[in-house]
């Protein structure tokens, strides 16, 4: 992968609201070619979207999130994508996943409430002909989120002047 | 009664005739304050990679508390010798051309007794790190200083060697990329140096512990070049790269004579490096490229940054090529590096250190580690160019 895309792209990752100006100096290039790098980059697929992580808890915003683990029987013809474009298409579904193991695909569901996720569950995501079983776990607390951890960050103690 | 004693008449001359650190004046004058954006640190913000302190956990677990060889873990010496005929070709034996040490620090203590006699003259290129030159004090021997220039990017050449060179002359110590003015050394110059060491039949001490931290071209270790593998000691550690300066741990290559003198020095002293840390310094070279790499990238973004932010508020930088640090010339202020510094601190509550500390050379400049986080970077240099301006109305 050419050197600078990497940049552009983990200093995007790591924060989406850096401007082309700022990556610009932080890579040593011009604002214009981090602008179009980016534009491609985008058109291409590469950058798929920009999103904030937003800890709800702490605005009193209670989400119930569950991560559902779903067996499924393959129709003649039709691998896990059709299974999956139909899940995926509900909002609930914050994610889907394709698992190797006893299980086959992963759901991570949003819902105001227990009894919400346990009714999308029962009657949207059970009663698909190809899903055999489902086994629902509901989260009791998100410590780390796409990589950013949501409580109390590792911090480095340093002393304010050393060699 | 017995009569009161002053114990000041027992110290050591040698320990006398060692000048202050400038350093300790601002580790003074920091304290106490609150809110201050520290620019002074000369370790990495980082902490040690996660896998890294997995290992060192896992070495407690399982009771990996007893000493090692004198020479460090022989699992350690192994890697360190493949890595460096990895990187560079170069071919150390294990088991006699490697010594582990308690950090950088201490190797550089050793090697300089191990090869100074009272009187034998070591040249010191400056501006450079606080510990050369009271290292040689301790050894006996006597400090040559040569310095370099902003000019010239800070750069070392034959020709401003030459002139320190005397009958004297027993070794020279080299720092590159350098703490603190982030230069490296260019292939062809090091050429003109090593021929200069072969001339007049010099020792070189070589303290290369920011090596994987270059950004611009590639690092050269001293001791590969022809000739000069036997006459260099290399200096290296885990601080800088992996993030590890609080476990203290470092390592010299050189000729199996020299290794076994720094041996024999460290093992009266140190005995043998901390075993967990040569645990860690493991695990660190298996499997902490990723890592390292990441951090680099890092400081290299950081660099960029910092650089274009002195030059914008009229601070004219040269660019770092390696190590973390920005060393920025405000002569053009008027003020002293202390003077521009301590007012920097005062009333900016930002923490510099200033160049002088790191020998006259140094004056007109201040130390900028850009080991700290791009939103101190970003508030430090917009706090800096305020004071730059309030100085010029």
């Amino acid at each position: 992968m050419d050197e600078m895309i990497r940049h552009i792209l983990e200093i995007l990752e790591n924060d989406a609201r850096a401007s082309p100006e700022e990556i610009a100096t932080l890579i040593g290039t011009s604002a214009q070619e981090v602008s179009q790098t980016i534009a491609k980059l985008e058109e291409t697929g590469v950058i798929r979207h920009y999103k904030t992580i937003v800890d709800w808890d702490l605005v009193g915003e209670n989400y119930v999130y569950a991560v559902i683990e779903l067996k499924v029987t393959l129709e003649r013809n039709q691998g896990y994508q059709a299974i999956a474009e139909r899940i995926y298409k509900f909002p609930e579904v914050r994610s889907v996943r394709l698992l190797s193991g006893d299980y086959d695909i992963s759901l991570t569901v949003r819902g105001k409430s227990m009894k919400d996720v346990a009714f999308f569950v029962a009657e949207k995501i059970a009663t698909l002909d190809q899903v055999q079983s489902t086994s629902t776990h509901f989260v009791l607390k998100t410590y780390k989120e796409d990589g950013v951890i949501l409580h109390e960050p590792e911090t480095i103690q340093r002393l304010p002047v050393s060699f | 009664m017995r009569p009161p004693c002053d114990p000041s008449k027992f110290i050591a001359e040698a320990v006398k005739s060692i000048p202050p650190s400038g350093i300790r004046r601002f580790f003074d004058l920091v304290s106490g304050l609150e809110d201050i954006i520290s620019l002074g640190v000369g370790e990495p913000d980082f902490i040690t990679p996660w896998h890294i302190r997995e290992m060192c956990i896992h070495s407690l677990e399982k009771g990996q508390t007893s000493y090692t060889s004198n020479y460090g873990l022989p699992e350690l010496r192994d890697e360190l010798t493949r890595t460096y005929y990895r990187r560079y070709g170069l071919d150390y034996d294990p088991a006699s051309e490697i010594l582990i040490t308690t950090g950088v620090s201490e190797a550089l203590d050793i090697a300089i007794r191990a090869v100074v006699n009272p009187g034998d003259e070591v040249i010191v290129v400056q501006p450079s790190y606080v510990a050369y030159v009271p290292s040689v004090i301790l050894a006996g021997g006597k400090p040559v200083i040569v310095s370099t220039h902003r000019n010239d990017d800070f750069s070392l050449t034959a020709e401003a060697l030459k002139p320190a060179i005397t009958s004297k002359t027993k070794a020279i110590v080299l720092n590159f990329p350098n703490n603190p003015t982030g230069a490296i050394m260019q292939q062809e110059g090091m050429e003109d140096i090593a021929d200069l060491v072969v001339e007049n039949d010099l020792f070189v001490i070589s303290d290369e512990v920011y090596e994987c931290l270059t950004y611009e071209g590639t690092h050269v270790p001293f001791s590969s070049l022809e000739g000069m593998k036997d006459r260099t000691v290399m200096l290296n550690g885990f601080s800088k790269a992996y993030a590890m300066t609080g476990l203290r741990l470092g390592f010299a290559m050189g000729a199996p004579d020299i290794i076994h003198s720094m041996m024999m020095i460290h093992q009266y002293s140190m005995l043998c490096a901390p075993t967990t840390a040569q645990v860690g310094a493991i695990e660190a070279l298996r499997n902490g490229k990723g890592e390292m790499e990441r951090m680099v990238r890092e400081y290299d973004r950081r660099r960029h940054f910092i650089v274009k932010g002195f030059n914008r508020i009229g601070l004219e930088c040269c660019n770092p090529k390696g190590a973390f640090y920005a060393f920025p010339y405000i002569g053009c202020t008027g003020l002293s590096s202390s003077d521009f510094a301590e007012r920097l601190l005062n009333e900016k509550k930002i923490v510099t250190i200033p160049g002088d500390v790191f020998g006259e050379a140094g004056e007109g400049f201040l130390r900028c580690a850009y080991a700290a986080s791009l939103d101190d970077i970003r508030k430090a240099i917009e706090r800096m160019g305020d004071f730059v301006d309030g100085l010029k109305q």
